[in-house]
């Protein structure tokens, strides 16, 4: 997993609640069996006006030009701003995975789905919680063009174009395994006589559990 | 010792470590597997040369691609084809027992884990799948991870968790007549909303769920995701002892008393506090139906497709407009008015043996509606289908011109041939009445497996109470 380190991006707002992670990346490229290459159909069906499959050229699709992701002015962004429960609905990591693909670290949101929220650390990508109020107040100022925040996990504060520094919250263990870009399961594994301490215990106790039929 | 609730104690149990921050490492006892959400995590174990912690934790069936007709031809689809061979070969690698696609005992993961008692009372259960609230009916903590996840589980056995809060549902009263445990669960999201469960682990009580059977318990706990919490469960009583006596994985004789005794404690304790409680009032629900792209954007069957302009909230109000001009509706539309254009009967919340029998018990002897393209039955697992077909069943679908199928997801989200055309609209029997779920511009109604029936007989909603 990639480090994450402070960085200054381009926001681009997507203004709808409940955003589910069938709408961010839908179903027909979960046939994949590998983990990157889902940027081009990010938001699939909102962003192109016709049908897609995998295996197309994406390129050479009819795109909707009133979809934000579209314009112009937002190419290269690499924050997303959402409404509440952003990323509900399936537990796919193809929706982060999707979303860093396409260039976005951070997600700002008043709220999101337990389960995407996760699978957003497990793969480099910063989820946010600012309250409803702060984040409307974002969607306003990035109508203006150009509109860039300014992150700092370290010190864990936002900074707005006008220079306005906002505080946000992040769970030490989960800052500390994004900012050295650590793998969980190596972490686990140094408590390798733990786990296997509580087994050997927990057998004794209930061995109906670690049985299945022959 | 202080009162505890049932989830306390559950997740007691499994806690191998906390740390300071509270994080837990947490013991899972089994991890069900589908095609869709591992092949990258068994990719992840590869390239870092670890084998599984503990082979016969994990079972694996393929569901979501799998066809559900001519399944003797094999999958015409080779990108379907590809991720299902790529969980076969998986299994066989790495020595994880599954029911492959021709196996009788395929079915739908979350059917098929507590149709074999790979689900027990006391255990954790996960599964790359959001839907793995379901096996919360056995009073297991259950829920679904992400591909990381997975792989984190296969090589430690383990997860990292920090406990949620906890709140308890409570549903009271009695059902009427023709209201199913489906309309139970779309009144609960309708009340906590789809994010109101964020954060939680639910717990369901109350004279209906101990009325419920354990099919219907499995239909609450599994839309649970749907009110955004990740786990719900239900209290072990003679139900669930009843459900999961005799089945494949599950003890037997001495194992079996010494189990029980155990599962026997699994409820939260009288004076047990939960930290938010919602109370239902059960004798007052009427079948529900879905009309917008949420499963709270809910009504109930003789109500009006809302109007938006009510909304005082900015957000929700254009999330309700935006609903609307996706479903084609209008505000004021009567539910009844809504003509449908296909019916679905199946999914991991609707697909059980009780679900058919409610199903054909309305439309025995009737004919599906003129305007109604296509009716599909899709059994949870191929052990449900046989047992349909050995009671009739099969017959009365077939006969009033439904289509009776292979198991596995389908139309429930579209991943193999079965789906919507765009503008299509259809009453499902599924979870989820997301934008494109059942197909690109597909329009969703969730309902009851009876109600969807009644729907395929009328060509538009109707209310059951009414009928007969
Ligand atoms: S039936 Fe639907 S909700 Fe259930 S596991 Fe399959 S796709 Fe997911």
């Amino acid at each position: 997993m990639e480090k994450f380190e402070k960085f200054k991006g381009l926001v681009l707002p997507l203004d709808r609640p409940n955003v589910d992670t069938d709408a961010i990346i839908p179903k027909q490229y979960l046939k994949s069996i590998k983990r990157s290459g889902f940027g081009p159909n990010l938001f699939d069906d909102w962003r192109y006006l016709d049908p897609g499959e995998p295996g197309m050229d994406h390129s050479k699709r009819r795109i909707n030009p009133n979809f934000v992701l579209n314009r112009e002015r937002y190419q290269g962004a690499q924050i997303f701003l959402a409404r509440e429960n952003f990323g509900c609905g399936s537990s796919r990591e193809h929706a982060p995975w999707a979303l860093l693909d396409y260039g976005f670290r951070v997600i700002i949101a008043p709220s999101f789905a337990d389960i995407f929220f996760n699978n957003c650390f497990k793969n480099g990508i910063l989820p946010i919680v600012l309250n409803a109020g702060v984040v409307d107040k974002l969607f306003q100022e990035a109508e203006q063009p150009g509109y860039s925040l300014a992150i700092d996990l370290p010190e864990q504060t936002i900074t707005t174009p006008g220079g306005e520094v906002m505080t946000f919250d992040v769970d030490d263990f989960r800052k500390h395994c994004l900012l050295h870009g650590l793998d969980d399961i190596d972490l686990t594994l140094q408590y390798r006589d733990e786990i296997e301490a509580y087994e050997k215990n927990r057998k004794k106790q209930a061995p109906w559990l670690f049985g299945n039929p022959v | 010792m202080s009162a505890k609730t049932l989830y306390d104690k559950l997740w007691q149990q499994h806690v191998v470590r906390e740390s300071e921050d509270g994080t837990c490492l947490l013991y899972i006892d089994r991890h069900l597997v589908h095609e869709v959400t591992s092949p990258q995590a068994f990719e992840g174990m590869r390239l870092a040369g670890r084998s599984l912690w503990r082979g016969n934790a994990n079972l694996a069936v393929p569901d979501h691609n799998v066809p559900t007709i001519d399944r003797d031809k094999g999958i015409v689809d080779p990108v379907s084809r590809l991720q299902v061979e790529t969980l076969d070969r998986n299994c066989v690698d790495f020595g994880i027992q599954e029911f492959a696609m021709n196996d009788p005992r395929q079915g739908i993961v979350h059917v098929i884990g507590p149709e074999q008692g790979a689900t027990l009372p006391g255990m954790t259960v996960v599964c790359g799948d959001s839907h793995t609230s379901t096996h919360g009916a056995f009073a297991a903590l259950a829920f679904g991870i992400g591909t990381s996840e997975v792989e984190h589980v296969m090589a430690t056995q383990c997860l990292l968790q920090k406990k949620s809060r906890s709140m308890l549902v409570r549903v009271d009263g009695r059902l009427q007549q023709g209201v199913s445990a489906k309309d139970v669960v779309l009144a609960i999201i309708c009340r906590i909303g789809t994010a109101g469960g964020t954060g939680y682990t639910l717990e369901f009580a109350g004279d209906v769920m101990q009325a419920l059977s354990m099919e219907g318990r499995m239909t609450v706990c599994n839309m649970t995701i749907e009110a955004g919490a990740r786990a719900g469960m239900v209290a072990v009583d003679d139900a669930t002892l009843e459900y999961v006596q005799g089945r494949p994985f599950a003890p037997r004789g001495e194992l079996w008393d010494r189990a029980v005794n155990v599962w026997l404690g699994l409820h939260s304790d009288d004076d047990a506090v939960f930290d938010a409680t919602v109370e239902i009032d059960a004798n007052m629900l009427e079948p529900q139906v879905t009309w917008g792209t949420s499963p709270e954007m809910v009504v109930a069957v003789g109500d009006v497709v809302p109007d938006p302009a009510q909304e005082p909230d900015a957000t929700r109000r254009n999330g309700m407009e935006q609903a609307l001009r996706y479903m084609d509706l209008q505000p004021g539309t009567a539910i009844s008015d809504i003509v449908l254009d296909k019916v679905f009967i199946g999914s991991c919340t609707n697909s059980r043996i009780e679900d058919l029998r409610q199903a054909a018990a309305i439309i025995k002897g009737r004919k599906v509606a003129g305007n109604i393209r296509q009716v599909l039955v899709v059994p949870g697992s191929g052990l449900i289908k046989r047992q349909a077909e050995a009671e009739g069943i099969d017959k009365v679908f077939k006969q009033a011109g439904f289509e009776w199928r292979e198991p596995g997801c389908s139309m429930c989200l579209a991943m193999n041939a079965d789906r919507l055309q765009p503008g299509e609209r259809c009453a499902s029997t599924s979870n989820r009445s997301f934008e494109g779920r059942q197909g690109q511009g597909g329009r969703t109604h969730l309902v009851s497996p009876a109600m969807a029936a009644a729907a395929a007989i009328a060509g538009h909603f109707v209310d059951i109470r009414e009928l007969n």
